[in-house]
């Protein structure tokens, strides 16, 4: 069975090939990982590389069609269901549209009391109270607000109760999938910055799920970067954003809008040879290759006939790629990677 | 505030206000607003969500919900547009003015083909026979760079991915080569990668086709790769006009170099949390007293919680409305 590339000490969570399938169509390949203690796992990719699906399946909220997901000593995909529920209270979940995620017609107060009342039924209603308060005020809201509805608040304020209810029993870890891809860039930093400050004061690990690695990286300590479905780099933060190994972690970097790097009114050049470039395929690929290769501006002929497995680049840093060693040595590392796809 | 000698804006907005009838009374949602957009101009508005940015430009298009009450003057090429029957502005809507919208799947129809939707625009603004119609639709989506372009006319928007459905969107707004596209948060819903795509489809029709164009987004970082100028607006109102260029190397409004500091990027190698803005934006439908931006400002002071700072230039062809402007 694959081990994870990178070797992470404490870990909480092993991941052993995990594959999904929706169908033909295989959501998720082979993904093997791990996740330690209090420790913050960006993922990234684009819509379609299996991110979200990766998150549901590591819950069990969707079938897995093969692999292992061991946490604390049970394989969540195989345990009975009892015990499954019984390490629910330590796996808790946000997700990217705060408002949709809560039910409209119960208060924020009755919204955070369900996880208490089903995981501590014998907590006295004034216990309760008091630690819905408490965590309202931990989240940067009022007391008061446990008395109103979910509609009654800003996007950025429903992803804090939506944290709230979240750590209402201090969970382990905490799987944010696109939590802020919804808000206002003004405040997404003040969501990032909240969750930051819960996983210091709790040790909960945090699985950070975005396309944006600008925002990724404030929060990450390890970062994978996904591609249809699988893991095509796994880096600790530093290692990653100084030296990014994979062609398609070169163009997600470049992707993100930077407002001194393009000067008003003026065309860039040569447009088509940025990451500007091309879509994931949709559909079910079946490669006999690299997933990226129609995509990859360095593709080859290797490229075409084998499945690039992850392979050490450093101690801290893996990728799934044939040509990363003639890429390290290109002079810029921000020349772009990608090009216009072929025709399927 | 006219930047291009005598020639006739191609939008211009007086003095609008929008407000809506609501129980407690009515809430405002756009505060004495004035901006113009010269022919061939790329216009940015930036703001939070409720900053009233959406609405300025939903009063401009007739499109305010029914509760919904615009007044001042919005002038379109000349002509008067703001109040318009709905037959006299359908016959400008999605043909000299055209607009496209956050989420390009709910913007599409879903259960007609691609093709069908395009070529109709040509059909019914254009009196275009059924064929050339059709012929036209392909050609605008080769223009917008969606990849096999006589295989897409045939498909439904569900079998398009959103990069490709927002294409689409942009190829229909030209179809009749408007003189203005507002374009309302366009990429916000899609991956960054697609959004760059996006961005660069705009931006080489901002140097091919001669039409004005509004860009409204959440995100500077957006907004500048593109904009000529860029207005921030915060609770209803214009709080800085200027060049983006301006802008981006020295924003006078406290709000908006705050804005600028928030865009998430990858220059600052060792910043661990992630700027942002204190507090919420204040939206429609709170008592004015001072500066609306104070209670988050870290510049205020008593003159600001009283007294609310007038738009004025503070210099060429730059306005701000605040009491202590950074770099004067």
């Amino acid at each position: 069975m694959p081990s994870p590339a990178v070797a992470v000490n404490d870990s909480l969570l092993e991941v052993r090939d995990l594959s999904v399938n929706f169908g033909a169509f295989s959501a998720l390949t082979g993904v093997s990982f791990s996740l330690g203690a209090g420790e913050t796992l960006g993922l990234v990719g684009e819509s379609g590389s299996g991110k979200s699906t990766l998150a549901r399946a590591l819950l069990r909220l969707i079938p897995a069609a093969r692999g292992t997901v061991m946490w604390r000593g049970v394989d969540l995909l195989s345990c009975d269901s009892a015990t499954l529920r019984r390490q629910r209270r330590d796996l808790q979940m946000i997700f990217q549209d705060p408002l949709g995620s809560l039910n409209p017609r119960m208060t924020v107060g009755e919204a955070l009391a369900e996880p208490l009342e089903i995981f501590e039924p014998g907590l006295a209603a004034r216990d309760r109270q008091a630690r819905i308060e408490e965590m309202l005020e931990r989240v940067g809201l009022v007391r008061d607000a446990a008395r109103r509805y979910p509609h009654e608040f800003s996007g950025g304020q429903c992803q804090r109760i939506g944290i709230a209810r979240a750590m209402m029993l201090r969970p382990k870890l905490l799987v944010c999938d696109e939590p802020v891809s919804s808000l206002d860039v003004s405040i997404q930093g003040q969501i990032v910055n909240l969750l930051m400050d819960l996983q210091q004061e709790f040790g909960t690990a945090i699985l950070f799920i975005s396309h944006n690695l600008a925002v990724v990286r404030h929060i990450s300590h390890r970062v994978l970067v996904m591609y249809l479905g699988r893991i095509v780099e796994e880096a600790a933060r530093d290692a990653l954003f100084a030296a990014p190994a994979h062609p398609y972690t070169r163009a997600l970097l470049e992707a993100v809008p930077d407002p001194t790097r393009a000067p008003a009114g003026i065309p860039r050049v040569a447009d088509d040879n940025l990451a500007a470039a091309g879509e994931p395929p949709v559909g079910s690929a079946d490669p006999s290759g690299c997933v990226f290769r129609n995509r990859c501006r360095y593709a080859e002929g290797i490229c075409e006939r084998e499945i690039p497995r992850l392979e050490p680049v450093s101690a801290q840093h893996a990728v799934a790629c044939h040509r990363w060693r003639a890429l390290a040595t290109s002079p810029d590392p921000t020349q772009s990677a990608v090009r216009e796809p072929r025709p399927a | 505030m006219m930047q291009h000698g005598i020639s006739v804006p191609t939008l211009g907005v007086e003095n609008l206000q929008v407000t809506y009838a609501v129980a407690g009374g009515p809430v405002s949602a756009v505060r004495d607003v004035s901006l113009t957009v010269a022919p061939r101009e790329c216009l940015g508005i930036v703001g939070e969500s409720g900053s009233g940015k959406t609405q300025v430009f939903m009063a401009a298009m007739g499109l305010l919900a029914v509760n919904g009450r615009a007044s001042g003057s919005v002038r379109f090429d000349g002509r008067e547009i703001l109040g318009l029957a709905p037959e006299a502005l359908n016959r400008i809507r999605g043909s000299e003015l055209t607009m496209i919208f956050q989420d390009p799947m709910s913007s599409l129809t879903p259960h007609l083909k691609i093709g069908v939707q395009l070529a109709e625009v040509l059909v019914t603004h254009r009196g275009f026979s059924w064929r050339d119609a059709m012929h036209a639709a392909g050609l605008i989506l080769e223009r917008v760079r969606v990849p096999e372009p006589q295989r897409r006319l045939q498909q439904y928007p569900y079998e398009l991915s959103g990069g490709m459905r927002q294409r689409v969107m942009i190829g229909m707004s030209l179809l009749c080569e408007p003189k203005l596209l507002i374009a309302d948060e366009p990429t916000s819903a899609l991956d960054v990668t697609v959004q760059s795509q996006i961005m660069d489809v705009l931006r080489e029709l901002r140097f091919e086709a001669a039409m004005a164009m509004i860009l409204i987004s959440h995100d500077l970082g957006v907004v500048a790769g593109l904009a000529d100028r860029i207005i921030v607006m915060y609770a209803g109102r214009v709080v800085e006009d200027a060049p983006a260029s301006e802008v981006l190397q020295r924003a006078h409004h406290p709000y908006t170099a705050l804005l600028l500091e928030c865009v998430p990027n990858l220059r600052d190698a060792r910043l661990e949390r992630m700027p942002c803005l204190p507090g919420q934006a204040l939206g429609a439908g709170m008592q004015e007293l001072g500066c609306a931006f104070a209670p988050r400002c870290p510049r205020a002071t008593e003159l600001c919680r009283l007294e609310r700072p007038p738009l004025r230039a503070v210099h060429q062809s730059v306005q701000v409305a605040c009491h202590h402007p950074l770099s004067p």
